[in-house]
This record gives structure tokens, C-alpha cells and sequence, in this order.
């Protein structure tokens, strides 16, 4: 059997917040978590907030450690190979983090440079990755302060893509766009994942993104993996007709009012 | 060698289009800078002292290249944080040392211009001659301090890692107690009889000793027409303690560096803040 892209085995991550002299409160943000990610294959998380798709997405991205548990990204191990998992990952989180005042040429140019590639190469791939998320090529100069959150989301994929990762994290990429952008991102990921045989981990609040994007599905609540398959596997499982009741049955959790007036923007 | 070029290239890339869309705050500052310093070299024109301006005039000089040093390498981190942008920077395959290596050179750069800009303006201010200061001797003192203010630059530069708000905080305070104890505008001997041996850890109060040695401040032949500037071997002790300050502090902070960074990793601390 070839080896996953992705190998997460009882990974565990607790926050300790102090709460007086000597007194400390424990919050488990990821308990026990094991799933795997074929190469090629787009693997949804799906949790409500606080569940711990960011604490999971930030330990593989290397800006976390775990307290225990065993995580291979194509066969390095985290945290003692973090050299050379950077160099095969790529992240697109949630907020869309940039020198907001420089414009997007010059914040992916950036990004370029750090990963060791060639300026002129990577400003032709960055124009093409924005062309295919349907972005205008003259927005390319201008300020990411004068943008919309979904073009700065575009930004934001482009910047993970530049440097042509094999494996991609994306934290949420579509929460907070409008209907339009959002499918432009899905359409790309889509057209990605079939062109360039990208791996992809996504984690989300949106049902429908999850069943359209993703082979398979994780259910994630209070740090756990509750349930795990397809999502008609997963419908049948829990005796639901779709998966946002399937999800509600297997975590026992809705998702807060917050969550779904993000989906409805 | 060439993916290590292109990554320093990456910082000095980002600094000088940040510099270029922030030039209104650039422009703010070099002329705070300008005046604060012009303000004090103005206190010994005032009292007809040419010495006591000497003095001051040094003093304004060197502070304002080595606290400018010193703040834009303490205060990347920070900077980044502000932004949003330091786990992107974290999850790079960028090496510690090529990063801290970028943004020193970055802050380089621009202290040397900074300085260069009160130089002009202390000169125009005081009109004062600088004929037989030994200025290629000022140049290698401080080539030589940089590396300490270096190190002590990135040393602090792990109180932002810690914690954003309280970090910046803290490099603030570290960077006014140099001030204080370097004797940047008086002679140390000034100071209160405890706080005086404290003197000795800032590499700043020997850049500034060796410095008015080789300007020719105190020197018995120094006359507001020409100068008596130290040759360079007078100032032999300073160099060597600056050097050696150097060769420590700047492994010392990029060994501690990485143990905070590696640390906020565990306690979860990376995440954006402001």
C-alpha cells in the first residue's frame, strides 16, 4: 500500500492558561486525533469553532507542537524533520495575513524569495493562479488594503500556491466570502486537485463545500475525531438525509448562530 | 548559496517597499530624530562650549545609529506580529540565522542612512569643524559595535516572541536603561555611585569612550579649529571588549532565539496578535 500524504496517529495538544498563583485551567485542544490523507486526495475536517481544526492545521504547518502523538507529511515526521516538511507545505488560513499596505505583487514576490525561487518565475505563476480565480491582472499592483476580503482570500491561495506545493493546508479559505468568490475558490480547487494531483487538507464550517471538495470527511468535536468516511457513508451512518444533520448526530453539536450567519454572507 | 541569497534578498525586498509605502512615517521620524538630536547639540552652543558641543554632538550621533540598530532588529518581530505575517515567516523553509542575517542587514542600512541624515543636520546646526577627528577610526569602532548591538538587538528580539504587547514593551524599557547607563550625553562618572559599574555590560559605553577619543573630545591639542583625534591603537581596550561583546552576543541571541521560538511553539504563542 503506498505511503499517505498526510499521517496523523493519537496527536494531542492540551493549553494550560493560568488562572491564579498556582492554579492553571487545561484546555484539550486536540485528543487522540488519528486519520490519514492519500496522495491526490482532499480530505475535509469539519468542526464547529474551538474544535480544533487550527490547532491540528497549525501543528502540521510546523508553528505548533504537539504534546504527543506521531504526525508524517510524506513520510517526515513533525516536529524533529520541520526543515523539510516546509518546504512540501503550503497554508491558507482563515484570515488572510499581509503587509496589508504592500500590493499583491510585491507580497507574493516576497513569499517567493523566501522559499528560494526565482522572482520572474514566480511572479508568472502567480498571474496565472490569479487569472484562473478569476482576478484581473491589473489588481495585481494594487495595495491589499484596497481590496475585498474575497480578493485578499484570493491572494491569500495564490501566496500558497506560488511556490507549488505538493500538499496543501487551507484553514477555512472560504469562510467570509461572498457566494461568487467562494465558488471561484471551490472551482479552483477542484481544477488543482485534478491538474496537479495536489493533497489537500481543508477544514471548514460549510457542509456543502465539504461534500463538493472532498473525498472524505472527519468530524471533529472538543479535540475529538468523532466520526470519519464519506459523506454518503457518514449520512448513512448517522440515518441522516444530509450532512449537516449527520453532523449534528455525531458530535451532538450545532453550529453557533455566529457560524451560520458566516455561511449565509 | 543562491536559494540562501535570494531569501536575505527577501527581507531587504519587503523592508524597501514597506519603507517606500511608509515614507510619510520614514520622513516623521528622521526628522524627530534630526531635531531631538540638533536640540541637544544646541544646549553646548548655547553655553560657548565647542567641547561640551563636541561631546553632545557625538553622543546624538552614535545613539541614534546604534539605538536605531538596535530597535528595528528588537522590534521586527513585532512589527510582524502587527501585520499578521509572523507564522507565514515562521512556516518559510527559511533557517533562523538567514532571517535574523535579512533583517539586520535591512536595519543596517537604514541606521547608516538615519545617521547620515543627523550627521548633515548636526554640522548645519552647530557649525561645528571636524578637521583632525579620526574619522576612519570613528568608522571601524563602529563597525565593530554593530556586531554587539547587533546581538543585543536580537536578544531582545525575543520579548515580542513571548508576547506581543508586554515584548514590545519590554525592548522599549531594555533600550531606555542603554541610555541611561552608556553616558550618551555625560560622563558615566555622573551617574549614582551603584548604577555606575552597570555601565560596563553596555557595549554603547564603549563605543562612546572610544569614539570621543578618536574625535578628539578632552584632548589636550584639540582646539575649535583642528581637532586632536586619538590614533586607532589608543582605543585598543574598547575594541577588543566590542569585539569580544560581538563574538558573544551575537550567537548568544540567535541560540536564544530559537529556544523561545521553539518554546512559543509549545505554549502555542505564534498566533496573530494586534
Amino acid at each position: 500500500m503506498a505511503q499517505p500524504a498526510m499521517q496523523i496517529r493519537n496527536l494531542r495538544k492540551c493549553f494550560r492558561k493560568r488562572k491564579g498563583f498556582r492554579k492553571w485551567s487545561e484546555l484539550w485542544a486536540l485528543d487522540d486525533v488519528s486519520f490519514s490523507v492519500a496522495e491526490g486526495e482532499t480530505y475535509g475536517l469539519l468542526g464547529p469553532n474551538g474544535s480544533g481544526k487550527s490547532s491540528l492545521i497549525r501543528i502540521l504547518s510546523t508553528l505548533l507542537i504537539a504534546d504527543s502523538g506521531e504526525v508524517h507529511m510524506r513520510g517526515y515526521a513533525l516536529p524533529k524533520d520541520q526543515e523539510q516538511v516546509r518546504r512540501i507545505i503550503g497554508r491558507v488560513s482563515v484570515d488572510a495575513a499581509f503587509y496589508k499596505k504592500l500590493s499583491a505583487r510585491e507580497n507574493l514576490l516576497y513569499t517567493a524569495l523566501l522559499y528560494g525561487q526565482k522572482a520572474r518565475d514566480a511572479e508568472k505563476r502567480a498571474m496565472e493562479i490569479l487569472d484562473q480565480l478569476g482576478m484581473e491582472n491589473s489588481k495585481f499592483s494594487t495595495p491589499l488594503e484596497e481590496m475585498s476580503r474575497g480578493m485578499q482570500q484570493k491572494i491569500s491561495i495564490a501566496r500558497a500556491l506560488v511556490v507549488n506545493p505538493p500538499l496543501l493546508l487551507l484553514d477555512e479559505p472560504t469562510t467570509g466570502l461572498d457566494p461568487k468568490s467562494r465558488r471561484d475558490v471551490q472551482t479552483f480547487l477542484e481544477k488543482l486537485r485534478e491538474r496537479e494531483g495536489t493533497t489537500i487538507l481543508l477544514t471548514t464550517h460549510d457542509m456543502a463545500e465539504a461534500e463538493r471538495l472532498c473525498a472524505r470527511i472527519g468530524f471533529l468535536a472538543h479535540g475529538k475525531l468523532v466520526a470519519e468516511g464519506t459523506a454518503a457513508e457518514l449520512k448513512r451512518k448517522a440515518n441522516a438525509q444530509t450532512l449537516d444533520d449527520a453532523f449534528i448526530k455525531l458530535t451532538g453539536e450545532e453550529l453557533s448562530d455566529e457560524e451560520l450567519v458566516a455561511l449565509e454572507v | 548559496m543562491e536559494t540562501t541569497l535570494r531569501q536575505t534578498w527577501a527581507f531587504l525586498f519587503r523592508g524597501y517597499h514597506l519603507t517606500r509605502r511608509y515614507i510619510g512615517w520614514v520622513v516623521v521620524f528622521n526628522f524627530y530624530a534630526l531635531v531631538t538630536s540638533a536640540t541637544v547639540a544646541l544646549i553646548g552652543v548655547a553655553a560657548g562650549n565647542y567641547q561640551l558641543t563636541l561631546t553632545l554632538v557625538v553622543g546624538a550621533l552614535l545613539w541614534n545609529y546604534l539605538s536605531w540598530l538596535y530597535q528595528e532588529i528588537s522590534m521586527s518581530i513585532a512589527y510582524e506580529r502587527w501585520e499578521g505575517t509572523l507564522e507565514y515567516t515562521f512556516m518559510a523553509p527559511v533557517s533562523r540565522l538567514v532571517h535574523l542575517l535579512g533583517v539586520s542587514l535591512y536595519s543596517l542600512i537604514n541606521s547608516i542612512i538615519t545617521s547620515l541624515i543627523v550627521l548633515a543636520g548636526l554640522v548645519l546646526f552647530t557649525n561645528l569643524n571636524l578637521r583632525g577627528a579620526n574619522l576612519p577610526g570613528v568608522m571601524v569602532v563602529l563597525a565593530v559595535s554593530t556586531l554587539a548591538f547587533i546581538g543585543l538587538g536580537l536578544i531582545a528580539a525575543v520579548f515580542p516572541v513571548m508576547s506581543a504587547e508586554r515584548g514590545a514593551e519590554a525592548t522599549h524599557i531594555f533600550q531606555g536603561s542603554l541610555l541611561l547607563l552608556s553616558g550618551v550625553y555625560y560622563p558615566i562618572e555622573v551617574l549614582p555611585k551603584w548604577m555606575q559599574p552597570l555601565s560596563a555590560i553596555s557595549p554603547a559605553t564603549y563605543t562612546l569612550s572610544a569614539c570621543r577619543k578618536l574625535f578628539g573630545v578632552g584632548m589636550a591639542g584639540s582646539t575649535p579649529e583642528r581637532l586632536a583625534g586619538a590614533p586607532l591603537s589608543s582605543v585598543s581596550h574598547e575594541l577588543l571588549v566590542l569585539a569580544l561583546m560581538g563574538a558573544v552576543l551575537m550567537p548568544f541571541g540567535l541560540w536564544v532565539f530559537v529556544k523561545v521560538e521553539a518554546w512559543a511553539k509549545r505554549a502555542g504563542k505564534l498566533k496573530r496578535t494586534g
